[in-house]
């Protein structure tokens, strides 16, 4: 009982903590390429805007439309919240330090994931507002397609290292990544991960669900306050789950960096410590998105549906094939 | 995909060379998806030339466009003297009512006409749209946009403005 209390009071300040830093972050990376300066006002360099974000959140007054349904309006933030939290639950973020080890690990977070769509829709329906409820019907039909995706390029990960725990996913990234080991399948299998979970996560170059210039701010448009907050706060999590996944799916999760037979080289990276190496790899892939989100222009729905059912779906089913045969013929290290 | 009436290996042809067309479309996609990141990645890290400014600290060395519309002034030279012939080209020009242009008549001490001169030249600023309109269509190019943009106050009095000096004239040889 008292685990669950310590857990949970950790897993909240992860998340709130994440929060804060990623929309620093996230401002910080836009600004410097954009050739801005970002942020830099509220304390030193900036660093206290985001906190101060959050107070002024946390001081507005939550609006709740009169002609919304009130139970699932108020309803729908936490589902969205929950389900962000949920899934942090069997990542491994160092040696034996995860919440949750359960042999399915994989199949739990591909499964517990797709539970935020409900969130979404019922925020969209319950705002009683045609924005929120175009929103919320592209957010679905965004995150069914593409969580095909990114489940078939999770298999690859799964066949080559025979396990779905997420700790024997990473035990078996001993003697090498499967980013290198996997051969030219797991790149591809990467490519996609990570394009189809940006997509999952509704970001730019994906954000059809907010859309601003034709939807205002898609399924959120009526939220205020503190419950904007946690739709706003469930997408930064959610983005750490989907790098953490991916970190630990291609990169190895906490396993240092080594070079087969190169031993002083790897006595050198044993000694920083694993969740330093956990917490580098997510951040270098939540980076990544970030560069993809201040770069590339956002799809039309029609090129959206295009990309995923046209092009990743039958790239990544042919990848599942070849590490298929792969796997059987034993040609991976 | 498009499949005519042929025999097998025609098929087996036909279907590579839409695999190969396929691909192709991905591997183009990618590379123009690289060289946009790659311009992005190169100023993420070559963070030297910024285009912002600081605003309230750069008061005195702020850099601001030639174009920039802060708001109208009406130019008066060295001897307070304007071009303004209050014509009022610029009152019926003006969309929505800024500029209102009150003449009078005075006498030339030369001549002794009669003839039309200023008053008031009252620019309401709190109702400009900067559209530059009155600019374009003055015909002796007596007023002009500034480049003055700190325009906020607690009260709208002040953004009644008269535009023409006190005691100012119409300069010799403007008509």
């Amino acid at each position: 009982m008292i685990e669950f209390v310590i857990v949970g009071t950790l897993v909240i300040g992860l998340c709130v903590f994440l929060g804060i830093s990623f929309v620093y972050m996230e401002r910080k990376v836009a600004a410097f390429m954009q050739i801005r300066l970002g942020p830099n006002r509220v304390g030193p360099k900036g660093l206290l805007q985001a906190v101060a974000d959050v107070l002024k959140l946390l001081l507005k007054e939550g609006i709740t439309p009169q002609a919304s349904d009130k139970f699932l309006f108020n309803l729908a933030p936490f589902i969205v919240m929950m389900v962000a939290m949920l899934v942090l639950a069997p990542i491994p973020f160092a040696k034996g330090l995860l919440m949750y080890d359960i042999n399915i690990g994989v199949f739990y977070i591909s499964a517990v994931s797709s539970i935020s769509v409900i969130g979404i829709l019922m925020a969209g329906w319950a705002s009683n507002s045609k924005y929120s409820l175009l929103g919320a019907m592209r957010s679905g039909a965004q995150i069914v397609s593409y969580e095909l995706s990114a489940g078939l390029s999770i298999i690859v990960i799964v066949a080559l290292a025979g396990s779905m725990s997420m700790n024997d996913i990473v035990e078996s990234q001993r003697t090498g990544w499967w980013i290198f080991k996997g051969h030219i399948p797991a790149i591809i299998a990467f490519v996609i991960f990570i394009i189809a979970g940006t997509a999952e996560l509704n970001r730019a170059p994906f954000d059809m669900a907010e859309a601003e210039s034709e939807l205002t701010a898609g399924f959120h448009t009526e939220y205020t306050g503190m419950r904007f907050a946690m739709f706003f706060l469930a997408e930064y999590v959610n983005m750490f789950t989907v790098c953490a996944i991916g970190a630990t799916l291609f990169l190895g999760g906490w396993m240092p960096f080594h070079v087969s037979n190169f031993e002083g080289f790897n006595h050198i990276m044993d000694f920083i410590p694993p969740i330093v190496w956990f917490f580098g790899k997510t951040f270098f892939l939540i980076f990544v998105i970030m560069w993809f989100r201040w770069t590339f222009p956002r799809l039309r729905i029609d090129q959206l549906l295009t990309l995923e059912w046209k092009y990743l779906m039958p790239v990544s089913l042919a990848n599942m094939i070849l590490v298929a045969i792969i796997v059987i013929m034993e040609w991976h290290f | 995909m498009y499949l005519p009436l042929c025999p097998l290996p025609f098929y087996i042809l036909h279907f590579m060379r839409y695999l190969a067309m396929y691909i192709g479309t991905i591997l183009r996609a990618l590379n123009s998806l690289r060289k946009g990141m790659k311009l992005t990645g190169y100023y993420f890290s070559h963070h030297k030339e910024i285009v912002t400014q600081q605003y309230p600290e750069n008061r005195k060395e702020m850099f601001i466009g030639d174009r920039f519309r802060g708001e109208v002034v009406l130019t008066h030279d060295e001897n307070n003297e304007h071009k303004c012939t209050g014509c009022s080209a610029c009152e019926i020009a003006c969309p929505n009512g800024t500029i209102r242009i009150i003449s009078k008549f005075e006498i030339d001490p030369e001549t002794q006409k009669k003839k039309k001169a200023i008053d008031e030249f009252v620019y309401h600023l709190g109702m400009c749209t900067f559209c530059n309109l009155c600019i374009l269509s003055c015909p002796t190019d007596a007023i002009i946009m500034s480049k003055d943009f700190e325009h906020s106050t607690y009260d709208r009095k002040p953004l009644t403005k008269i535009l023409n000096k006190p005691g100012s004239k119409l300069m010799k040889g403007v008509e």
